[in-house]
């Protein structure tokens, strides 16, 4: 079986419908596919919606609390203050294009293996917990480059 | 007419589905695709109305690949096509 696994760094809005449609459109085509959450990309797959102090300390709890989850995800350029993702998911309905929601919701019926860096959740100070259920593993880079080995790997 | 008990859940499964992607675009088209062929009991069939192009191209080739039957293209108004596809 072909395999595609993307490491999920930047947790921007465009980004995220970047790897997102790359996921499900192979998994569609049936290869195996394994995203790697790290860092920014963590905040795609907070289990609790909107602005949150979740973490351990005050300092982690004020980063999380202002990257706020899937619905916050910001725009990598032109941005305009969190307005510009919300015009572009209308834009994208418009269009008939899935939008982040939808492709997010595909990933999660297609079965794509979903993995949260273990390191980048001990500086933000999140636990499993903090992650909607679907995540499979906490996992560290030997084991990712374990389940990646023999396909195609993207960072995005 | 009432089915015996045993009897209406194979015919359920056996039934055909229709799946109208013909206002997809890329990745859905095979997305809906592959969730509704995943959806059908063997020996089932899809049959799934697109338009032409991109779709047109690979959503048979894709089914094909993964082991599914195209048994039949057929051109059912300008630009729009409907492949049936059993499992």
């Amino acid at each position: 079986m072909k395999k595609l696994s993307i490491i999920c760094f930047s947790g921007d809005f465009d980004k995220t419908v970047a790897v997102l449609t790359m996921a499900t459109g192979a998994a569609a085509v049936n290869y195996e596919v394994n995203l790697f959450f790290t860092f920014w990309g963590l905040n795609i797959i907070k289990s609790k919606k909107g602005r949150r102090f979740t973490g351990k300390g005050s300092l982690a709890k004020c980063f999380n609390f202002l990257q706020g989850g899937f619905e916050n995800l910001p725009m990598s350029r032109l941005n305009f203050l969190g307005a510009s993702p919300r015009m572009m998911t209308r834009l994208m309905q418009k269009r008939n294009v899935a939008t982040c929601r939808e492709l997010f919701k595909a990933t999660i019926d297609l079965k794509v293996k979903l993995y949260a860096c273990e390191m980048s959740m001990n500086i933000l100070g999140t636990k499993k917990e903090d992650f909607i259920p679907e995540v499979k593993e906490v996992i560290g880079v030997p084991t990712f480059l374990e389940l990646s080995s023999g396909g195609e790997t993207l960072f995005i | 007419m009432s089915f015996q008990a045993g009897v209406k859940p194979f015919l359920y499964k056996m039934k055909n589905q229709q799946l109208d992607i013909t206002n997809e675009h890329c990745p859905m088209t095979f997305v809906k695709t592959k969730l509704a062929l995943e959806q059908l009991d063997a020996g089932a069939r899809l049959e799934v109305l697109l338009v032409e192009g991109e779709p047109l191209e690979n959503v048979p080739k894709s089914a094909t690949q993964q082991g599914y039957r195209v048994l039949e293209i057929k051109n059912i108004s300008e630009k729009i096509y409907k492949i049936t596809i059993e499992k």
